[in-house]
């Protein structure tokens, strides 16, 4: 305990703290989205290529290239992603054969890369605090142009993501729409990979998100339990990892399947709730249906 | 005062098929016009070339007097129902909200109260308030009908466009949305297009009829169109139709759109 004490006073516990704050915040925030676009498989196979980026990035350039790696693999990948639309069956198999491609990719790279290698896996399986942490001011940029484009586009990208054939008539831009969403999770998924790691990114950009929507089905509700969610993961996770000196993905992990398991209970436990609750609207159901057939006997059916 | 449609000359080509041509139909504002026609006549196309999602391949359209537009806010559009993923996020009142204002930029942060007010009062046309905190998902499909009712009226529209509303409605709520669809076209002077299967639940209310049959069409009111030569002529068989004191029948049409009890949908092309 007094040692986690201590190392919360260091400078990189510091900055690993804010790094991770950002980024589970910017998760939090995108989570309902991906959830209600169905997008889970498709960020799974944005943060593969997304580490195969971070890995040629170090390989060729070194390890302060490993940001704009991992940037640009996530985005170029989920411009793919995000053009090929909402038509789900296609997607799936056109993201299952990218995500293989750009893990074979990555490991290439780490095999290839003969430098330094105290953190050859922090790409695939996240970081050891202390190591690395990154830069915090391009993490503050991405995080600012993330949630600037979100407060400007939120509500035709939530109209688009869960109801897009009103959207489309309504004069949406869908499919521009869809593509700048890509973008927003490329960038947030290549933060996620060089902190958490390329396996690890589903815990925060897909958990905390379906945790919340078992528990409510407001999208406002949704996306502020989301944030918090994603924010006791990820501040959690890097205390917890501190005195043992482990990587933080797995406190991470774990800590938002908790919640999952949690509001799963909670979430059924309400809907209990909720059925045996319509026992009263469904006696004016019944009602209705009993002048229906009045109506009916009134008129009889035709028949031809 | 333009009229709220105005198409003259209209054809629609869909690949090798022309789904219609030689369209002429004006309806004026507070207008009710049924589109009534055998699945795959090209209905909801229609409505999709008023809505400005779809070019005509030859003639002219003009809603209020100008191009169809996406996002025309003086258009109120049912589609034709998908039921919503189970899963989906929102409940009644959001799926209402997004019809009033889900288009617009911004984080949408004034006028929340008047916002509230006008989505409550459309949620209470369709007497779907006691739901409208439940998940979309987890509702029937006619509770479901009933929002997307609410949600193209929340925006005031002063042309509706409606795409098989009625489907999967039971007949006290069928009514429900008819009469609710006729007191807002007499009191605010919108004009309906409504598609449907079925003619009877409209019948009371309806002022013209476009009746679509492979490419062939009529216009005019019921009694014009609804009659034994006419419908023999566009199905191309011997049909007969019926009047059984309020109502219409039609006989020996197999894909009549009029047999709601069983609507043919497959096999009709
Ligand atoms: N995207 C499309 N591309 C090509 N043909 C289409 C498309 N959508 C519909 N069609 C064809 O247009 C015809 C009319 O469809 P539709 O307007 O949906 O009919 P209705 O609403 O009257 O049942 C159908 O035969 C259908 O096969
Ligand atoms: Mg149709």
């Amino acid at each position: 305990m007094t040692t986690t004490l201590e190392l919360l006073q260091l400078d990189f516990v510091r900055d690993a703290l804010i790094a991770g704050g950002v980024l589970a915040l910017l998760a939090g925030l995108l989570g309902p989205l991906v959830v209600g676009r169905g997008m889970a498989f498709a960020v799974h196979g944005t943060s593969e290529l997304s580490f195969a980026g971070g890995a040629g990035a170090l390989l060729l350039f070194g390890a302060g290239a490993v940001g704009w790696g991992a940037l640009v693999g996530a985005v170029l990948v989920a411009l793919v992603f995000g053009a090929l639309g909402l038509a789900a069956h296609e997607r799936d198999s056109v993201i299952g054969v990218l995500l293989s491609f750009g893990l074979g990719l990555g490991v290439l790279f780490q095999s290839l890369y003969t430098g330094r290698s105290a953190n050859k896996f922090g790409l695939l399986v996240g970081q050891i605090v202390g190591i690395d942490t990154g830069d915090l001011v391009s993490l503050a940029v991405t995080g600012l142009v993330v949630v600037g484009v979100l407060a400007v586009t939120y509500r035709p990208l939530l109209f688009a993501s869960l109801d897009p054939t009103m959207a489309a008539a309504r004069g949406v831009p869908v499919r521009l729409l869809s593509i700048a969403f890509a973008v927003l999770l490329g960038a947030t998924t290549a933060l996620g990979v060089q902190i958490v790691g390329a396996l690890l990114v589903l815990s925060l950009l897909i958990t905390p998100a379906a945790a919340a929507a078992r528990v409510t089905a407001s999208p406002l509700v949704a996306t502020v339990l989301a944030v918090v969610f994603a924010e006791v993961a990820v501040l959690g996770g890097i205390v917890l990892s501190l005195a043992p000196g482990l990587p933080i993905s797995p406190f991470v992990a774990g800590i938002a399947f908790v919640i999952y398991l949690v509001c799963r209970v909670v979430g059924s436990a309400r809907t209990r709730r909720r059925a045996s609750r319509t026992v009263v609207p469904s006696a004016s159901e019944a009602t209705s249906t009993s002048s229906q057939s009045a109506l009916a006997s009134q008129r009889p059916r035709p028949r031809s | 005062m333009d009229p709220a449609v105005e198409l003259s000359g209209a054809e629609l080509r869909r690949g090798p098929r022309t789904l219609w041509s030689g369209l002429d139909l004006q309806v004026a504002p507070g207008e009710f016009i049924a589109v009534l026609g055998p699945n795959g006549s090209g209905k909801t196309t229609l409505l999709q070339v008023l809505l400005g999602l779809l070019d005509l391949s030859a003639g002219s359209v003009a809603i209020h007097g100008s191009p169809p537009r996406r996002g025309n806010p003086t258009v109120g559009y049912v589609p034709q129902q998908r039921a919503l993923d189970p899963l989906t996020p929102l409940r009644g009142r959001d799926l209402v909200g997004l019809g009033l204002d889900g288009h617009r930029w911004g984080p949408g942060l004034g006028g929340r109260t008047r916002r509230r007010e006008r989505v409550a009062e459309a949620l209470a046309q369709v007497d779907a308030l006691e739901y409208s905190d439940a998940p979309v998902g987890s509702l029937s499909g006619g509770e479901q009908q009933r929002l997307r009712v609410a949600q193209a009226l929340v925006g005031d529209p002063s042309l509706l466009l409606a795409d098989e509303p009625l489907l999967s409605l039971d007949l006290a709520r069928q009514r429900m949305v008819v009469d609710l669809v006729d007191r807002r076209r007499r009191e605010h002077d919108t004009a309906v297009v409504f598609v449907t299967h079925e003619l009877n639940p409209v019948l009371p209310v309806v002022d013209r009829i476009l009746y679509l049959v492979e490419g062939e069409f009529r216009i005019g009111t019921p009694d014009e169109v609804m009659t034994s030569e006419n419908l023999s002529e566009l199905y191309r068989t011997e049909v007969e139709v019926v009047r059984v004191r309020d109502r219409i029948l039609v006989v020996g049409a197999e894909e009549s759109p009029l047999h709601h009890e069983e609507p043919v949908e497959a096999g009709v092309r």
